[in-house]
């Protein structure tokens, strides 16, 4: 690719990049989020046109039209969300878009297909299954395969560990190795470092939509030297400091939930006192939703029983959540936690809609409401045109922010964050960060729930790993690693990894 | 050099009502191909469209009158798609509300404006009660609103048909009506010699009273937000179902006085005709005022204009009267395709990708 | 009552259960294609009507009923290429557009009418369809002259419902406006045009619309007739939720509505029915249909795309 630039609105989401990939290179495109990465892959893979540049295949100069000119020409993506139809089987998914015989599916080449891909690199799926029931690890093989069925020699693949284990991840990491043996060219897209050093045979660092570097070995170069490439500067994480423990604020006694956006909880007790931050680690599916939902008042406990500050919570609703004390900031905000149609002071006062001095017995009091936007949006730095805003507008950490000024406005006494920092970049994760510690400064407490390891281990005091709806260890984060974090994800107990050690 | 759609980042207000207007102009050039069609002189027909609502003063109160009813299933459709309730059942709300405040009108013993008081009521209480029958099915069972209601304009159409052939049938005369209201619930006429009542007036005033619950109201807040985004609002502890319920009943009690202020203004008795199709004509009215009440009002008149002319028109020349319900149509239609501009702009695009800009 | 029971196997009733089924047949699998598409059709009450109306008049005027089939079904894919425009290429909402194709249809489909025949005193009819028998089939007892001896669009439909599940099941591009219904992100980059699928699929839906309307301007009827769909396009709406958007449920679903509609038309003639006002008759399917959804509803699994329209950028 030669000088792609690419151009969406005012923003220049590509500008004039060069990048190469041989046969069996394995290229690491790193960048915080919105460099531009995913944006110069879809360029690659015919989603988008490029304004300006060329791309040049084998040598010879090429438009790619559309993603079914990509894969005529070999070249396979993988995304970060993955293009399958949950009710559709194995095979079908497979066959979409292919042309049958005698206007029918293929079905006998199909599993000829299928049979070749397994010899040769060892990645099968149950063709009659439907992707329903596949784990995401096996949806995302089920995605690798697609491309390689499609005879893709070049196979992109967008934070393909995002959502893996860190065992699942080393097989990923196998497979990538056995294609780039056989002369398969691969470029993954990430922005863990680690990562990075431990799977790529060069890298590529993208900032603000430029190239800012490429590094030959990455594995013998060092974190920070790559970091500064990426952000441009050196941002540290956040520090944690010792902060004396106090009384339990959020406590669960042996709680169970049924089946919610994967598995339900099954006999959890779990506390946050304090001045501490409490970390829930896990791979998405096992428990963490319902955890969430559960505290939230979205779902209602089946068993056991959950307090905050020594008051129980009876009912399952929001506000009864609200009402003792609980702050929450969900997922996905823009699906669950803000009314993107709304203006910013609309959302900023959505769950406290019923109060003085937003509301007197049906009545909004629209001076009080914007006076207290003006204030939260001037104390987080929100950048907006001005409390009337259209929320749909802003960036990704200005609606975090949004949803951070809201709740801790009226002075929690337990936030519960659900993947807080997703999509956001260095920043806005190290605003949220701080946050965090100065509530956790002042005595309140956190539970974290995150899929980001390395943020866990930063904030938090203790962490939880959650496996099939259980608690599956807990320990203080000074005795934690990523081994034995990784480990408990898949499963696997703390005893038997001490004992194959 | 090509074109290409951008999501804005504000709506200038002045685009809101020019939009508006660009899509009734719309609507009336494309219809002008069917006047055409039909042999006459296009811009004789819509000079006699016009000038049989707007001519003279009586022209003017038969508008008026027209538009009463419009403004209120217009009112009904708005606050029912601002939660995303697809009330499509204004109709049989507002059959629901005629007939049952017709029934209080006829018995109630009382002095006018306490008898116009209760069947006002009475009229809502239909409506709303009609209106509940979807939004429950749709709360409770996940059924789709947009089917059952439409169903229910059937059933309640037939229920009414057979009860004024029927059991309700009015003794004194010979055609299927009900029996008429107390002579003291008939809406005052507000000008001699036209048939403008009382109606029109508290039309007029239910178009800002019902701007006020939407913008000054927690109630009002809280429909917007569970329209645009159930689950965030749920999130934030807004009762989400009570919410629908409580805007279906709104909606159906503003078709139910449609209903009504049509018996105690016009007919003083429930027919088979007391609508036609005014419940489905709320709906291109609440579209093209953007689901705004305030502008309910100018496109209740338009319409009423255009039925009211329409049937002039075919009177004086061979123009189908149906062209009525295909101007609202056409209106609706263009009216959608105008609100792309709201939320888009157009953009010309730079040359064409291969080219070295730099 | 066991007179009425005794009725309900008689060739006569049994086959107008079938012929009542076979509009609802056409128009429910013409919605099924274009919902399995994610596009919700609500044009198709007025699509059906105007298909009737254009089917009637080409018809009359060129002395062809095949011809009238034919004008009807350009027609009714017309009117769905309108919806198209306004939800698949404009992205607006479903909901609307599909109210707003209604209302126009019926408009247009009164206005052409009325303004072509006028208001005779006697209204114009043209001779109908007559019946065709399969030879050696419709000679079994009972479902031979109620089945096989029928008109020429009622086999017709009957062989649409196992081509269409075929089609969807097994076919590539049938295959394709499935994903496009599930997933259209998954079917865009496998470099499937997921507006053209759509396009096809609510064009060929809409075309099967107008022939349903024809069906009844022409078969079950001998005319054109302002109230000659009444509400049979929004019960398929049902009908597909009902039929869980497979092709063969669906046609299960309207050979119920059929048996009942067809009950209530000789309830209404019965000693039974003149103790009661026929409008109470004219109710039971509607409210039948409204029950049948309320058991389904709950649990119905719609295409996972429907009423959301596709836009590249977003995720």
């Amino acid at each position: 690719m030669r000088g792609v630039t690419k151009v969406f609105g005012d923003v220049v989401a590509n500008d004039a990049i060069d990048l190469v990939v041989r046969p069996g290179d394995v290229v690491g495109l790193l960048g915080e989020n919105g460099a531009g990465k995913t944006t110069l892959m879809n360029v690659l893979f015919g989603v988008y046109q490029a304004d300006a540049g060329e791309i040049l295949l084998n040598g010879e100069p090429v438009r790619i039209r559309n993603s079914a000119d990509a894969l005529d020409r070999g070249i396979g993506m993988v995304h970060q969300h993955f293009h399958l139809a949950p009710r559709l089987s194995v095979l079908e998914n497979l066959l979409v878009g292919l042309p049958g015989r005698a206007g029918m599916l293929d079905r006998r080449r199909a599993l000829a297909r299928l049979d070749e891909i397994r010899r040769d690199f060892g990645l099968w799926l149950d063709p009659q299954q439907m992707v329903l029931g596949l784990s995401i690890g096996e949806q995302q093989r089920l995605e690798i395969i697609k491309a390689l069925y499609r005879g893709a020699r070049l196979l992109i693949l967008d934070e393909p560990t995002a959502v893996l284990t860190p065992t699942e991840a080393e097989g990923l990491f196998t497979a990538m190795r056995a294609m780039s043996k056989q002369g398969f060219g691969i470029v993954f897209i990430s922005h863990k470092l680690a990562e990075v050093r431990a799977a790529a045979t060069r890298c590529v660092i993208l900032r603000h939509g430029k190239v800012t570097g490429a590094i030959e070995r990455p594995a013998q170069a060092s974190n920070r030297d790559i970091a500064r490439l990426m952000c441009g500067r050196d941002i540290a994480p956040a520090e944690r400091t010792p902060v004396s423990v106090g009384d339990p604020l959020l406590e669960l006694k042996r709680v169970s939930t049924r089946a919610h956006g994967g598995a339900g909880l099954r006999d959890v007790s779990l506390t946050v006192r304090g001045g501490e931050i409490v970390g829930v680690a896990g791979v998405s599916g096992n428990g963490q939703r319902a955890l969430a939902d559960l505290l939230s008042g979205m779902l209602a406990a089946t068993d056991g029983e959950i307090r905050l500050a020594g008051s129980p919570m009876r009912r399952a609703a929001p506000r009864e959540a609200q009402r003792l004390g609980l702050g929450r900031i969900p997922e996905d905000r823009m699906k669950t936690g803000l009314v993107t149609a709304l203006t910013v002071a609309d959302n900023m006062i959505l769950p406290r809609l019923c109060e003085a001095p937003f509301s007197r017995r049906g009545w909004l009091d629209k001076k009080a409401i914007r006076a207290f936007a003006e204030e939260r949006i001037l104390a987080f730095d929100i950048r907006c045109p001005g409390p009337e805003a259209r929320t749909a507008m802003l960036s990704g950490g200005n609606l975090q922010k949004i949803l951070l000024a809201r709740e801790l406005a009226h002075d929690p006494l337990v936030l519960l964050a659900a993947q807080p920092t997703r999509g956001l970049d260095i920043g806005a994760t190290r605003f949220v960060h701080d946050r965090f510690l100065e509530m956790r400064g002042r005595g309140r407490g956190i539970l974290l729930i995150s899929e980001d390891l390395e943020e866990l281990m930063a904030l938090s005091d203790r962490i939880a790993v959650m496996y099939e709806g259980r608690i599956a260890g807990e320990m203080a984060t000074s005795e934690a690693t990523v081994e034995r974090l990784g480990l408990l994800m898949v499963g696997a107990s703390a005893e038997t990894s001490e004992r194959r050690a | 050099m090509g074109f290409r759609l951008e999501p804005r980042t504000s709506t200038p207000a002045w685009l809101n009502a020019a939009l508006s207007l660009g899509a009734i102009a719309a609507a009336l050039i494309l219809c002008a191909g069917l006047i055409a069609l039909s042999g006459t002189d296009v811009l004789a027909a819509y000079g006699i469209m016009f000038d049989s609502a707007f001519g003279n003063v009586y022209a003017l109160s038969e508008t008026l009158v027209k538009a009463t009813p419009l403004v209120f299933t217009g009112l009904a459709v708005a606050v029912a798609f601002r939660a995303k309730f697809w009330n499509i059942g204004a109709e049989g709300q507002l059959l629901a509300g005629a007939l049952l405040g017709c029934w209080v009108g006829g018995f109630a013993n009382v002095p006018g404006p306490l008898a116009i008081v209760l069947m006002l009521i009475a009229g809502a209480i239909g409506g709303a009660a009609v209106a509940l029958v979807p939004a429950l099915l749709r709360v409770r069972l996940k059924v789709d609103d947009v089917v059952s209601s439409l169903l229910i304009n059937s059933i309640v159409y037939y229920a009414m048909m057979a009860l004024i052939e029927g059991p309700w049938k009015d003794p004194m005369s010979g055609y299927p009506n009900s029996p008429p209201i107390q002579d003291a619930a008939d809406f005052p006429i507000l000008m001699e010699g036209t048939r403008l009542h009382l109606g029109v007036v508290f039309a007029a005033l239910a178009a800002p009273l019902v701007w006020i619950l939407i913008r000054r109201t927690t109630l009002g807040f809280a429909i917007n937000a569970v329209g645009e985004n159930a689950e965030a609002s749920a999130y934030g502890g807004i009762r989400v179902n009570r919410v629908l319920l409580t805007a279906a009943a709104i909606s159906g009690g503003l078709a139910g006085l449609a209903g009504i202020c049509e018996v105690g203004g016009i007919h003083y008795q429930v027919m088979g005709e007391i609508s036609t199709g005014y419940g489905y004509t709320g709906i291109v009215i609440a579209m093209l005022a953007r689901l705004n009440p305030l502008g309910v009002i100018p496109a209740a008149v338009f319409f009423a204009a255009v039925m009211t002319g329409a049937e002039a028109m075919s009177r004086a020349t061979g123009v189908p009267v149906f062209l009525a319900q295909v101007i609202q149509a056409t209106a609706l239609i263009t009216m959608l395709v105008a609100l792309l501009f709201t939320a888009y702009r157009i953009r010309r695009t730079g040359g064409p990708a291969g080219v070295g800009a730099h | 009552m066991s007179g009425l029971i005794e009725q309900l196997f008689q060739v006569g009733f049994l086959a107008a259960l079938v012929r009542i089924a076979t509009p609802l047949t056409l128009a429910t699998l013409g919605e099924t294609l274009s919902e399995r598409a994610g596009v919700l059709n609500l044009g198709i009450e007025g699509i059906m009507l105007i298909g009737a109306m254009t089917g009637f008049s080409a018809a009359y005027f060129s002395g062809s009923l095949w011809l009238g089939v034919a004008a009807a079904i350009a027609t009714g894919m017309a009117l769905a290429a309108l919806l198209a425009l306004l939800t698949v290429s404009f992205g607006l909402s479903q909901h609307v557009s599909g109210i707003g194709v209604t209302l126009l249809s019926t408009g247009l489909a009164f206005f052409i009418y009325r303004l072509v025949f006028g208001q005779p005193s006697q209204p114009p009819s043209v001779p109908p369809f007559q019946t065709l028998p399969i030879p050696g089939l419709s000679d079994l007892p009972v479902i031979g002259p109620s089945i096989f001896n029928q008109y020429a669009l009622v086999y017709l439909a009957m062989a649409l419902v196992p081509v269409m599940a075929f089609v969807l099941g097994h076919t590539p591009w049938g295959l394709s406006v499935r994903m496009v219904g599930e997933n259209p992100h998954a079917a865009d980059s496998a470099g499937i045009s997921v507006a053209a699928r759509r396009w096809q699929a609510v064009v060929i839906g809409g075309g099967l619309m107008g022939a349903a309307g024809a069906f009844l301007s022409l078969a079950q009827f001998n005319a054109f007739t302002f109230g000659v769909v009444n509400g049979r396009g929004w019960v398929a709406i049902a009908l597909v939720v009902f039929g869980q958007w497979r092709p063969w449920r669906c046609l299960g679903g309207a050979l119920i509505f059929a048996f009942i509609d067809a009950l209530q038309l000789r309830l209404q003639a019965s000693n039974f029915g003149q103790h009661v006002p026929y409008e109470t008759f004219l109710i039971l399917p509607f409210v039948i249909t409204i029950v049948a959804m309320a058991l389904v509803s709950r649990n119905a699994i719609a295409p996972a795309a429907l009423l959301k329209p596709f836009r590249k950028e977003e995720r």
